[in-house]
C-alpha cells in the first residue's frame, strides 16, 4: 500500500522525525499484538500530546489513511493489528496521570497509562481503580477503555465501562469531542457508553476521567483445590446461589496449574483437577463472616485443599500465579491461542465438558483458567507454529468451542473485544438488521470508514469462516 | 544501507540463540512496561519482545540482517528485567548474549565494536595491566587531565588498590563456621578497595575463613554481555583452575554482575556461588555494635534483583542496622543504565535511563545510596556529580554495613 507522497513529511512534521517509524524493516516488528494474526502498518507515529494526535487524524483523514491507535500492544483480539495498513498511532508516549482527586475519588490520566501506574499512583491516596485485567503490569488505560476490558475483580466492581465518568475523544474529521463528566449521571443517549468498548472504531481516546474507590479495609483471599473442574463449578454455583457476590472467583485447570507452580511456586496442589481463587473484600468484620461462610460451602461441595492467604506476600503470590497463568502457559506449547466466551454460570460444567472433547477431537491440549463467577470461560489452545498445518487445526478448534459457548446461550467475547478474531462470527448473535444498526452509528462518526477499519463487523472482503474455515491467521506470517 | 544477507546461513552461527529459547516468547508484552529503553522510547523495536521477534525473523529469514536493525540489539541494556517478569519463562539473558555474540560474528567490522573487544581482552583479563591503568588513571586524576578523555568522567576517585591479606587468607571472627572462596574480580580492587575491605570483614563476622585463590582473573560476565563468548570461555577456564586448588564451601562473590555470570556460566561452581548478601542474610551476622545514623535508599542492582532474583535480603540487612533510616525510591529495580560497559558505548540511551533514576533517587532525599555492583555505583557517581550533588554519597552494601562494626 503505502503512504501518498508528502504524507511522511507532515507526519514527521507533527510528531517530530523521531517520533515517526516508516522503514520497512522495523514496521515488521508492529506487525503483531498479542494475539496471534499480524499485518504490517505503513508508518508508526508517536504523539506526544492530544493536539499532535488530532493533527495526525486530520491529516490522515485528508489523505483517506486509515487510522489504528495502539497501547501497549497486549490485546488478544488483534484490535491493534493494523490490518488495512495505514498508521499506527501509538500512544505509549501520552502516559501521564493529570491529576487525581481523592476528594471527588476520581483521575484523570492519558491514554498511555500503564493500569498498575494508575493503581500505584491512586493508592497514594488510599485509593485503586477497579478494572484489573491480567495483563495490567503492561496494558494501558486507552486500551482498557477501548476493549472494555475486564479482569478477575470485575465480578464484584464491574468491568470497565462502569469506572469511566468521561472521555475526550478524537473523532475520524480530527475534531475534539468530550463525552461524559464528572457528574456521576448522564441524561440523553449514552454516547460515552457506545465509545467505551468500541474497538477505535469510533476514535482515538485521548484522555479519560475514571473512578477511582477507597482500599477496602480488609481483604481475604482463599484458594481451594477440587478433584475435578465440575466439582469446583458446582462450588462456584452453590457459592453464588447462597447470595454472596465475592469481589473475584477465578479458576484453574490441572494443566495451568501446573505451568503456573513451574513458574510462580504458589502453592496450588499440583494433584487437583482444579483451583479455586475466591476473595472477599469490605469491613473486617463482614470479610471475616463472608470467607467463613464461602469455606463452608466449598467444604461440602468436595474442596479438599483449602488455604487462606495468611499475610498480604501469600496473598500476593496466589495472585501472581493467577494473573501470569496465561504467559507460564508459554512453558507447555510455545504458542497458544486464548479464547474468550461467556455462558450462563450454571452452563460452565457442560461447556467446559464440551470445549475438553473439542480439544481431544482435534488432539491439541486445551488450559482452562478463567472468571468463574461471570461464566466468562477462557480455554487456551496451546500449540507449536512450528508442526505444520496446525493452524488450521487450532483454528477450527476454536471456532467449535465458541460455537459451543454460543450454542449454550454465551456469548462472544466477556472482555477481549472481538476485533479481527471474531468479527466473522458476530451473525451467530446478531441479524443483519441489529448489525446494520450498529454499523449506522459507525457511519455517523466515521463516513469514510477509516477509524480502526476491517474490526468487529464482519469484513466483506473476507470469505466468512463458516463456510471456507482456512485462511485467518492461517499465514501465520511471523514463524 | 549495510550489510544484507538473506541467505539461510544468517543467524545460524555456533552461538545464535536456540530455536528452543527464542519460541518460549508468547508475545504477551507483559515485559515492556518493565523494559527501560521502551520506557523511555515507547517503541516496540526497543522492547524485549521486539527484540526477541527480531531475532526470530532474522533466523527465519523475515528480515534482513542490517546495521539499522542490529541497532535495536545494542541499545538493550541487558538488565533482564524482563526475564523475571516474564511469565512464560523466557531466558532472555541467554538470548540476548547469545544474540549479541551472533550480531558480532555477522556484523561488518566496525571500529567502535572491535576496540570494545581489544580493550577488554587486553585489559580486563589481566590483573596486571588493569593495576597498572588504575595507577595510571589515579595519577591522571591527581593532575586534574581527567577532561582529556570523556569517557573517563564516569570513573571513581581512586585510591591504592585492594591487596588480599598476607597468606591469601582472612581468618573468622569468633568460631570457625564455613570456609569460602572469594571473588576478587578485575575492576573491584582498584576502582572500590573500601568496598572490598568491608566485605571481608562481613564475612570474617560471620564465622567465614575467607581464602583468595591464587590466579584468578576475571570472572568473563562483561566479556559474555557484549558478546564475546569466546573470552568469556578462555577466563572460565583459567578460573576454573584457580578456584579448583583447594576445598571450600561457598564462593562469595560481592558484585551482582558477576555473580550472575558465575552461577549461569560456571557448570563446575555455579552452584557454591553465592551473592555476598544472599549469604549473610541466610547464615546471619552477629548483633550490630553501633548505630548508622543516616537516611539510605538502596538502588537494586539488576543482575542481583533480575538475574538471581534477590531482592529482599539487601533490604533486610540495611533494616537491621539501628539508627539507619531505610527509605524505598520509586523504581529501585529499573536500570540506572549502567549496564556494564553500556553506558560507554550508548551513551546517549544511558544518559536518558540515569535521568529518571536520579529523578527517582533524588526525591527521597537520602544521604547515603547504596548498590551492589561496580557498574551501578559508578553510575550514580556520575549522575550525581553531573548534577552537583555530590552530598549524597554513593557506597557499596557492604561498607554501610560494616560501619555498624
Amino acid at each position: 500500500m503505502g503512504l501518498p507522497n508528502g504524507v511522511l513529511r507532515e507526519l514527521k512534521q507533527i510528531v517530530g522525525g523521531h517520533q515517526v517509524v516508516h522503514e520497512a524493516n522495523d514496521l515488521k516488528i508492529f506487525e503483531r499484538d498479542g494475539s496471534i494474526s499480524g499485518a504490517l502498518p505503513d508508518a508508526v507515529v508517536l504523539p506526544a500530546d492530544r493536539d499532535q494526535v488530532a493533527a495526525v487524524v486530520r491529516l490522515a483523514a485528508r489523505h483517506g489513511i486509515p487510522v489504528v491507535p495502539r497501547g501497549a500492544g497486549t490485546g488478544l483480539s488483534g484490535g491493534a493489528v493494523t490490518v488495512k495498513g495505514g498508521i499506527a498511532l501509538q500512544l505509549s508516549r501520552m502516559r501521564r496521570v493529570l491529576r487525581i482527586d481523592p476528594a471527588s475519588r476520581t483521575a484523570m490520566v492519558e491514554p498511555g497509562v500503564v493500569n498498575q501506574d494508575l493503581q500505584q499512583a491512586a493508592s497514594r491516596h488510599g485509593l485503586f481503580y477497579a478494572p484489573d485485567p491480567s495483563s495490567q503490569k503492561a496494558c494501558t488505560i486507552g486500551g482498557n477503555a477501548a476493549e472494555n476490558s475486564g479482569g478477575p475483580h470485575c465480578l464484584y466492581y464491574g468491568v470497565t465501562t462502569n469506572h469511566v465518568l468521561g472521555m475526550e475523544v478524537v473523532l475520524a474529521d480530527g475534531s475534539f469531542a468530550w463525552l461524559g463528566g464528572e457528574a456521576p449521571d448522564r441524561v440523553g443517549l449514552d454516547l460515552l457508553g457506545v465509545m467505551v468498548g468500541s474497538e477505535g472504531t469510533l476514535g482515538t481516546i485521548t484522555r479519560i476521567l475514571v473512578k477511582l474507590l477507597p482500599v477496602p479495609e480488609s481483604v481475604v483471599t482463599l484458594m481451594a483445590a477440587f478433584p475435578t473442574i465440575e466439582t469446583a463449578s458446582h462450588a462456584v454455583s452453590a457459592v453464588i446461589g447462597h447470595g454472596i457476590l465475592p469481589a473475584a472467583l477465578e479458576m484453574m485447570d490441572q494443566v495451568t496449574i501446573g505451568a503456573v507452580e513451574a513458574h510462580y511456586r504458589a502453592g496450588y496442589p499440583t494433584d487437583a483437577g482444579a483451583v479455586l481463587l475466591v476473595e472477599v473484600d469490605g469491613l473486617q468484620e463482614s470479610c471475616g463472616e463472608l470467607s467463613g461462610e464461602i469455606e463452608r460451602i466449598l467444604k461440602e461441595n468436595e474442596a479438599t485443599n483449602l488455604r487462606i492467604a495468611e499475610d498480604p506476600d501469600e496473598r500476593e503470590l496466589l495472585w501472581a500465579g493467577r494473573k501470569g497463568a496465561i504467559g507460564a502457559l508459554g512453558r507447555i506449547k510455545p504458542n497458544y491461542y486464548l479464547h474468550d466466551g461467556v455462558v450462563p454460570r450454571t452452563r460452565l460444567p457442560e461447556v467446559l465438558r464440551r470445549v475438553g472433547e473439542i480439544g481431544d477431537h482435534y488432539k491439541l491440549p486445551v488450559a482452562n483458567v478463567f472468571h468463574a463467577g461471570d461464566g466468562n470461560l477462557h480455554p487456551n489452545i496451546l500449540f507449536d507454529l512450528r508442526d505444520a498445518g496446525v493452524m488450521d487445526q487450532v483454528e477450527g478448534a476454536g471456532e467449535e468451542m465458541l460455537y459451543a459457548v454460543v450454542e449454550m446461550g454465551g456469548t462472544l467475547s466477556g472482555e477481549h473485544g472481538i476485533g479481527i478474531e471474531k468479527n466473522a462470527f458476530m451473525p451467530w448473535i446478531y441479524s443483519a438488521d441489529d448489525l446494520e444498526a450498529m454499523l449506522r452509528v459507525k457511519r455517523a462518526l466515521d463516513p469514510a470508514g477509516l477509524m480502526n477499519p476491517g474490526k468487529i463487523f464482519p469484513d466483506p472482503e473476507r470469505e466468512p469462516r463458516l463456510t471456507a474455515r482456512a485462511g485467518f491467521c492461517a499465514e501465520a506470517r511471523w514463524w | 544501507m549495510g550489510l544484507d544477507i538473506r541467505d539461510p546461513g544468517t543467524f545460524q552461527g555456533p552461538d545464535a540463540p536456540s530455536d528452543d529459547d527464542l519460541s518460549t516468547c508468547v508475545h504477551c508484552g507483559l515485559c515492556l512496561n518493565y523494559c527501560p529503553t521502551f520506557r523511555v522510547t515507547g517503541l516496540e523495536t526497543e522492547s524485549p519482545r521486539g527484540r526477541i521477534y527480531l531475532m526470530t525473523q532474522w533466523k527465519r529469514g523475515g528480515l534482513p540482517f542490517t546495521e539499522e536493525l542490529v541497532r535495536h540489539i545494542d541499545l538493550c541494556l541487558g538488565c533482564r528485567t524482563c526475564e523475571a517478569v516474564c511469565p512464560s519463562g523466557v531466558p532472555y539473558g541467554r538470548i540476548i548474549e547469545h544474540g549479541r555474540a551472533e550480531v558480532e560474528r555477522l556484523r561488518r567490522p566496525n571500529p567502535k565494536s572491535l576496540l570494545v573487544r581489544q580493550t577488554m581482552r587486553q585489559l580486563l583479563g589481566h590483573p596486571v595491566r588493569l593495576q597498572a591503568a588504575g595507577a595510571m588513571t589515579r595519577l591522571g586524576q591527581a593532575l586534574r587531565l581527567t577532561g582529556l578523555v570523556p569517557q573517563s568522567r564516569v570513573l571513581p576517585r581512586l585510591t591504592g588498590a585492594y591487596r588480599p591479606p598476607a597468606g591469601r587468607v582472612a581468618p573468622p571472627i569468633g568460631e570457625r563456621r564455613f570456609r569460602v572462596a572469594f571473588l576478587l574480580g578485575c575492576v573491584m580492587p582498584i576502582f572500590y578497595r573500601p568496598a572490598h575491605e568491608a566485605s571481608v570483614k562481613l564475612l570474617q563476622l560471620a564465622g567465614c575463613e575467607v581464602w583468595f585463590p591464587r590466579g584468578q582473573r576475571c570472572c568473563g560476565a562483561l566479556f559474555a554481555h557484549n558478546g564475546d563468548l569466546e573470552g568469556a570461555r578462555g577466563l572460565r577456564e583459567v578460573n576454573q583452575r584457580a578456584f579448583g586448588m583447594e576445598d571450600f564451601d561457598y564462593l562469595l562473590v560481592n558484585s551482582a554482575g558477576c555473580g550472575s555470570h558465575l552461577k549461569d556460566f560456571y557448570p563446575n561452581l555455579g552452584t557454591r556461588v553465592r551473592d555476598l548478601f544472599e549469604f549473610l542474610a541466610e547464615v546471619g551476622l552477629p548483633e550490630p555494635r553501633q548505630e548508622v545514623p543516616l537516611r539510605v535508599t538502596y538502588q537494586d542492582a539488576c543482575h542481583l534483583v533480575h538475574a538471581q532474583r534477590i531482592r529482599k535480603p539487601p533490604r533486610q540487612l540495611l533494616k537491621s542496622i539501628p539508627g539507619l533510616e531505610f527509605v524505598e525510591m520509586a523504581h529501585a529495580d529499573i536500570c540506572c543504565g549502567s549496564a556494564g560497559i553500556y553506558n560507554a558505548v550508548q551513551p546517549e540511551m544511558s544518559e536518558r535511563i540515569l535521568a529518571e533514576k536520579m529523578e527517582d533517587l533524588l526525591s527521597v532525599q537520602p544521604q547515603v545510596v547504596v548498590t551492589a555492583n561496580p557498574g551501578c555505583q559508578m553510575q550514580l557517581e556520575a549522575g550525581l556529580r553531573a548534577r552537583g550533588r555530590q552530598e549524597v554519597a554513593v557506597k557499596h552494601l557492604a561498607e554501610v554495613i560494616a560501619a555498624a562494626y
